[in-house]
């Protein structure tokens, strides 16, 4: 008989990773031995609250050793309606785990009827990173920085607010363990320099323009100091990927706007002043 | 050793048919048509949270009368094929004529060699970029597919429900119009538990399934 085969009718698993695992295992990211050459790597991501929720922002540079692979790449993704993932590591690995991360929550969706809790789709992240502790050793890893609103009102470290919805931010490492953030976090290899600026810049109840010209100043500074991390290209027109996530859902900030905001900072930097 | 009665297949069949008939048509209604905004799925339901009609893929929505449990677990089937194909090709490749397919396959074997029939009737639907391009598969408790055009009711009723709809050229109404129209033809009351959703024709993101609250 053909039609759907007994593991699509009897199954009770609400996890497509579960379901690729045993229907199609080939098609998961998977390599065997030590890679031959370096594989281009993405970096720097960094997020933080905003008055709304969050917003997170990512360079486009990616590379290989000393050669630019990319200028163009997207690190920052639209998880789900009220969530962002950004990834910072070996490039191609990392595209495919959001790929599959993007399926993996709106399955449990469809097939719930319901969306993940944040703090679940953290946990399911966490986990599909555990899975994939082959490939970290062999020195392919991906660490993604992962945000969004919390609609039950919890947030977790922080105690108790008065609020109904509130933005969270989790980091977490290669084995697969889940770290959520207080206010900013940035990851990948420029994340010094833009973990100082963070520091330096944010406050409490951003708005999405200011966000914008803070997480630029962090990547700037992130650019000025790592070889692997590109800065807005005003030449070609390529700005850092900015997505927000506010009451009204997830949002990617226009490349012009990105743009305008960089060549604003960009003047105000040549001129030594504060950037407006 | 004792023999088993012979029975005709002919009779077997007429047998599970009527079995199966007799269990759907004991379900309400539900209407599936194609209008101008998009595609409207109407489900005559007083469960908020048991829902006949559900989102399958992208542009691909699911409706269903009969047994809950039945139709549930075709349901979730539907989606783990729909994710997975979508996953290993690309978004687009996944269509309602392989997911129709998929589900006539099983209700067919299932209707020939389990002991009991399935007693479902399902429509599945794909959202088009206009009215014309709609594609609507009903698809029986015994494998057997039609592609309808317009509108396609299922339950009880369901044949004098598309009498009513005979005349109406759907493609031209709003959202608002159609489903004063079709709750009209369902003939339901204004305070009957009604489940809607539509396929959004002018959605900005690639999944276009909402459901419709309130207004009901």
């Amino acid at each position: 008989m053909s039609g759907f085969g007994p593991a699509f009718l009897t199954s009770t698993s609400t996890s497509f990773f579960d379901l690729v695992s045993t229907l199609r295992p080939e098609a998961l990211p998977t390599t065997t031995g030590t890679p031959v050459s370096l594989p281009p790597e993405g970096t720097t991501v960094l997020a933080f609250r905003t008055a709304d929720g969050v917003l997170m922002a990512g360079d486009r540079r990616a590379t290989a050793g000393h050669h630019i692979a990319s200028r163009r790449i997207e690190k920052v993704h639209r998880a789900d309606a009220t969530s962002v993932i950004g990834i910072a590591g070996t490039a191609g690995l990392a595209l495919e785990l959001i790929r599959l991360f993007q399926v993996e929550l709106e399955h449990y969706e469809k097939i719930e009827g319901t969306p993940l809790s944040l703090e679940g789709r953290a946990n399911r992240l966490a986990a599909m990173l555990r899975s994939n502790l082959g490939l970290a050793l062999q020195g392919l890893a991906v660490v993604p920085l992962f945000a969004g609103l919390d609609a039950s009102g919890r947030s977790g470290s922080r105690g108790a607010r008065d609020v109904d919805t509130v933005g969270r931010i989790f980091s977490f490492d290669v084995t697969g363990g889940k770290y959520e953030e207080v206010d900013h976090h940035a990851i990948g290899s420029g994340a010094g320099p833009a973990r100082s600026a963070l520091k330096r810049l944010w406050r409490e109840g951003l708005d999405t323009g200011t966000g914008v010209r803070i997480a630029l100043e962090a990547l700037t500074d992130a650019a000025d100091d790592d070889a692997a991390t590109g800065g807005p290209d005003i030449v070609r027109g390529i700005a850092p990927l900015i997505r927000t996530v506010g009451p009204a859902g997830e949002r990617r900030v226009p490349e012009e706007e990105v743009l305008a905001a960089a060549s604003a900072l960009a003047d105000a930097r040549m001129r030594g002043e504060e950037a407006p | 050793m004792s023999m088993p009665f012979y029975v005709s297949p002919e009779q077997l069949m007429k047998d599970r048919a009527e079995f199966a008939r007799k269990g759907i048509a004991r379900g309400r209604p539900v209407l599936v048509l194609s209008c101008a905004d998009g595609i409207l799925l109407l489900a005559e339901n007083p469960s908020s949270s048991l829902h006949k009609i559900a989102e399958i893929y992208d542009r691909i929505g699911f409706a269903a009368v009969g047994k809950y449990n039945e139709f549930e677990g075709l349901r979730q089937a539907g989606v783990r094929y729909a994710d997975l194909r979508g996953y290993s090709y690309d978004r687009g490749d996944v269509s309602a004529r392989g997911l129709a397919n998929a589900y006539a396959q099983t209700l067919a074997g299932v209707f020939t060699t389990e002991q009991k029939p399935f007693e479902v009737d399902l429509v599945v639907a794909e959202l088009g970029t206009g009215p014309a391009d709609d594609r609507l598969f009903r698809i029986s408790f015994d494998g057997s597919v039609s592609h309808e055009v317009g509108h396609v009711a299922l339950g009880a009723g369901a044949e004098a429900i598309a009498k009513r709809l005979a005349d109406v050229d759907f493609s031209a109404l709003g959202l608002a119009d159609a489903q004063q129209t079709g709750r009209e033809a369902m003939g339901l009351a204004a305070d009957t538990g009604v489940e809607a959703a539509l396929l959004d024709r002018s959605s900005d993101f690639h999944r276009t399934f909402r459901r419709l609250e309130g207004d009901a």
